[in-house]
Formats: C-alpha cells, structure tokens, sequence
C-alpha cells in the first residue's frame, strides 16, 4: 500500500484536461468525485466481453455478469466491514437508500412517534423524515449545531425519549466537513429503541467506516463520490432491520412467486431491488472500492487534510474570508463565505481560472438558515488534489475579492 | 459582425475596447453596481425569476397603449448576475414591446462575448430572465 501522489493522478485521464486555459483543479470532490482508469475500464470491459441481464439467465454470459454483480455487492461489505453481502441492498445513491428506509419503516409508526435528525443533514435525509410527518404524522426533529459546525451533544441527548422511534444522522456532513461521533449516538440511539440509519455518503470517501463496529441499524452510501459511477449506492443493514422493512419498489427480481390474489417476496437483498438493477455501475463500484481500499487510505486522509490547512491558511488573510465549518473532528471540506461577494461569483471567476469548485445551498437548507447565510463557497479535496492546487484556489480567491469589492 | 440599433451598438463598441475576460468581467460587474437599486417591497416572489442560482428579480412597466414603452428594473444579490441583468436592460429597458419580442439575445451576447451565460444550462439564469423579459412584453404587445 502506497500513497503516491503522481501515480495516483496518473489513473485519472480527466486530470490531464484543461479549462478556460488553465489545467483543471477539480475541488468539487463532495458533489462528485472524477473516475480512475480501473473504474472505466472495468465497466467497458464488462460490456465489451460479457454482458447479459443478471440473476435467473440460464446462458453463460449471464452467469458471467451476475457473479460480476453479486461480486460487487460482496465488495461493498467489504468497505463497510458489513459481516454479510445480504446485508447490502443495492439502490441508486444514498438518496434512494434514505427513502427505502423512511418508506420502509412508514408501517412502524403511530402519529407522534418521534423522528430525530440534525440541523446539519443532506435533503436526502431531511425530505423522506417530512414525508412521515406529513403522511403519518410524525414529529420530526432537528438536534442543533454548535457555532463551529459541532453536533450540540447535549442537546442531542436530551431531544431522545421513549417516543424517538428513528434516528437519522449525517455521519460526515458534506457542508461543514463535521464527522460525528456515529458510534456514541448510535448507542444512545439504541438505548431509547430507537432505529438507527447513518449516511455514510461522505464519510465512506474519507474516513475507515465500520458497521459493525458503529452499531447502526442502516447504513447509507453512494458509488460517485467513492471515485465509483454514477447511479449507484448501496444501503446496509441489519438483518432485522432488513425484515421490518416494506420493498419500496414492486416488479420482477424481487418477488418469489406471483398470483392473481397473492404474492411472495424474494429474500432479503432481493426484495428490495426490483427490476433490470444499474449491473454495470454496480461493477463500476466495485472497481472502485478495489482502487480506493489498495489506497493507504490513512495517508490519503492525511494527504487531503494537508491540502485542506495549506488552503485554509492563504485563505485566512483574505479581507472578508469566513470559514464555515471548524469541528475538531473534521475532513476535507472548506467552506466559506467572503464578505460582500456572493459565492456565485466566486465560483464563476473561479471557474475562469480553472479551479473548480461549488457555491450555494449544498442541500442544507436548514444549516444555512442556522447560520443565517443563503450559500457558501464550498471547496472540497480529493485523494487527486495537491497543494499547489490549493495554492492556486487561494489565489484564484484572492483574484475574486478583487473582483468583487 | 452583426450590425445592432445604436443603443446595443455603443454597448458593444465599449466591450471592444476592453481585452481579456478579466476586464470584460471587471466592466460587466461595474455595470451591474451602477445599477439603482430595487426597493424592499420590490423584491417578493412576483418579481422573482425562478430557475435562477443567485437570487434575481425583475419589475416590469408598461407605458400606455397598443405598442407601450417597457420599462425593466432589476436587482440580483450576486454581483455577475447584476451586471449581467444591466447588460439585458440595456438591450430591452425603453423599448417598445413589439421590438423587445423581435430583438433575440443570442447574436447581441454573441458581439459582447458573453453568450455562454445565456444557455439554459447555466445555473446564473440570465436566459430565464431575458425569457421573461421578452414574455411580459409580448403580453403587452397583443394587447
């Protein structure tokens, strides 16, 4: 295992291109990560020497391409450390993966059971919880966030009683780059009989993730921030867990037997994918997961939080500059915001320079509202970057508040 | 090169004096902060243009009769979008409906070298705002 920068560029062709003149400096990474040469070429690999719908195909191609498939689903246990590959459902990002489980669990409820969150979630683990509010009655609600982008703790504790019947927590947020203590919140969580769901969409990317270790009851990812495609996740869970919930999707694959006044359901992760699944994304992930776990993955973190402080530190001097987002326990993502400069222009003179990175909401309503700000700038390190292109998103910045003052 | 009416004309000369995109940007923005600003109760949902990253809005006033003068006022809270929503009144603010609905974006943006914010897939939303630009005058227009 080694961590070699120039290699690891190297793997990704997209790297070499160039925008508005300049070569690309892709800090985007939480949005969506680029693709390895593995990842690729597996995928058209597949295509080119064995390809056939998967499960129940009686010729060898499809035998091919089901072990293929399955193979993957093995993988991404493997990344989670989850003890089965039946305990990963294969969905279309975690997106999916989330409201699987709120439209899975819908039947648990009674009105009043309580839905605890945080202030700090994605939409994706914020919209499928109001669904149960509005539908099932409900009462979803948000623990808070300490000035410097921590979980209040306290107060998160506190918010747990015998009627929180889900917790939903961000494992790593994909605005304030916070990672949670998942674990102790998982225990508390449990301690209340609480059904505990971690979204594990950036923190697979950055972070050693265990489930088992973690406890959860779900656990939720997604394959194109891994360095995988798009239109692939996966969602793990707890074999019980895994029963309660009702299939979200009804059609071919996931059933065991159909009649015209009954039917039976397919095992458990079968169950819960209905129909053709995306086959080649899925072994896109798993290429992926083989290029991202041969990583030194300490030294990837390491390396990407030294392109996070060298960035942080040219960015500190800049008239106006606001990191947003200062837990102790964090990762790669800096987001900012600049004195009277909307970070929409920010990113537009930065993309001119070729530096590409994100501006708006982040899919955080709720967290802008908690710091009462509509949008940041939002920078966020890959195993790819370098510190010259942090050298060059502080400079780009510094070009913008020229710009914009 | 496309010939434009004068007041787009003197518009685009004073883009031709300018070099690199650093200076185009520069001048774009500069417009933008020339611009009066909206007064609160102006910007509510009525004026607001969706599909627009940045927040924008846009006022429009007709003179009276068949063919009325527009007028547009509009504000962003981001700088780009501000100059760039200067640039399209300049175009269209003062002008009869019948010539807002005839006069299209595109080869004017072109002249100025700004046409890659006009495409429906920026997020800025300066198409969707000469959209409605273009579409409250028509109503007027038919009248």
């Amino acid at each position: 295992m080694t961590f070699n920068i120039d290699e690891i560029r190297a793997q990704f062709p997209i790297l070499s291109r160039e925008i508005n003149g300049y070569p690309l400096a892709y800090l985007d990474n939480a949005a969506s990560a680029q693709k390895p040469r593995a990842v690729i070429d597996a995928m058209s690999r597949q295509m080119e020497t064995s390809f056939a719908n998967v499960h129940r195909g009686l010729h060898s191609m499809a035998n091919e391409t089901t072990a293929a498939f399955e193979g993957a689903r093995g993988k991404v246990a493997a990344l989670l450390g989850a003890p089965s590959s039946e305990q990963i459902v294969f969905t279309r990002g975690t997106t999916e993966a989330l409201n699987l489980v709120a439209y899975g669990l819908a039947h648990t409820l009674k009105p009043g059971d309580e839905i605890l969150i945080t202030q700090m979630e994605h939409h994706s683990n914020i919209v499928p919880w109001h669904f149960l509010r509005e539908r099932y009655g409900a009462v979803l609600k948000f623990a808070p966030v300490l000035d410097n982008g921590t979980l209040d703790l306290d107060a998160f504790k506190s918010m747990l009683s015998a009627k929180t019947k889900i917790v939903s927590v961000v494992h790593m947020s994909n605005m304030l780059g916070t990672l949670n203590p998942v674990t102790e919140i998982t225990k508390w969580a449990k301690a209340a009989g609480a059904t505990m769901i971690v979204d594990g969409t950036q923190a697979v990317v950055h972070s050693r993730v265990n489930v088992a270790e973690i406890g959860c009851d779900f656990y939720a990812m997604t394959g194109h921030k891994l360095y995988g495609p798009t239109g692939i996740g996966a969602l793990y869970g707890k074999p019980a867990a895994l029963e309660r919930l009702q299939p979200f999707n009804g059609g071919g694959e996931m059933i065991e037997d159909v009649y015209e006044d009954r039917v039976t359901y397919a095992d458990i992760p079968h169950r819960f994918e209905a129909g053709t699944p995306p086959i080649l994304e899925a072994i896109g992930l798993g290429a992926a997961i083989d290029w991202f776990m041969a990583l030194d993955r300490d030294m990837a973190w390491q390396h990407e939080m030294a392109c996070y402080y060298h960035a942080l530190d040219g960015l500190r001097d800049i008239d106006g500059f606001k990191l947003i987002g200062d837990a102790p326990q964090k990762g790669a993502v800096l987001s900012f915001t600049l004195k009277g400069a909307h970070p929409h222009d920010i990113a537009q003179i930065l993309d001119k320079y070729g530096v590409a990175i994100r501006a708006g909401q982040h899919c955080t309503q709720p967290l802008m509202a908690r710091y009462d700000i509509h949008s940041t700038a939002r920078a966020s390190f890959g195993v790819y970057n370098t510190l010259g292109e942090a050298d060059r998103l502080v400079a780009a910045v510094k070009k913008a508040r020229l710009f914009l003052s | 090169m496309t010939d434009h009416p004068d007041h787009i004309q003197d518009m685009v000369d004073d883009f031709t004096f300018l070099g690199d995109w650093e200076e185009r940007y520069m001048h774009v923005i500069e417009m933008g902060k020339a611009l009066a600003p909206l007064m609160e109760g102006e910007r509510n949902e009525a004026t607001r243009v969706k599909g627009c990253a940045s927040q924008v809005w846009l006022v429009s006033e007709a003179a009276d009769g068949d063919d009325p003068i527009m007028t547009y006022r509009g504000d962003s809270d981001a700088f780009i979008v501000k100059g760039l929503i200067a640039v399209a009144l300049k175009i269209y603010s003062g002008r009869r409906a019948s010539e807002i609905t005839a006069t299209k974006a595109r080869p004017i943006f072109d002249s100025l070298d700004l046409s890659g914010h006009l495409s429906a897939q920026r997020a800025n939303g300066l198409g969707a705002m000469v959209e409605r630009i273009q579409r409250d005058a028509a109503m007027r227009a038919s009248k």
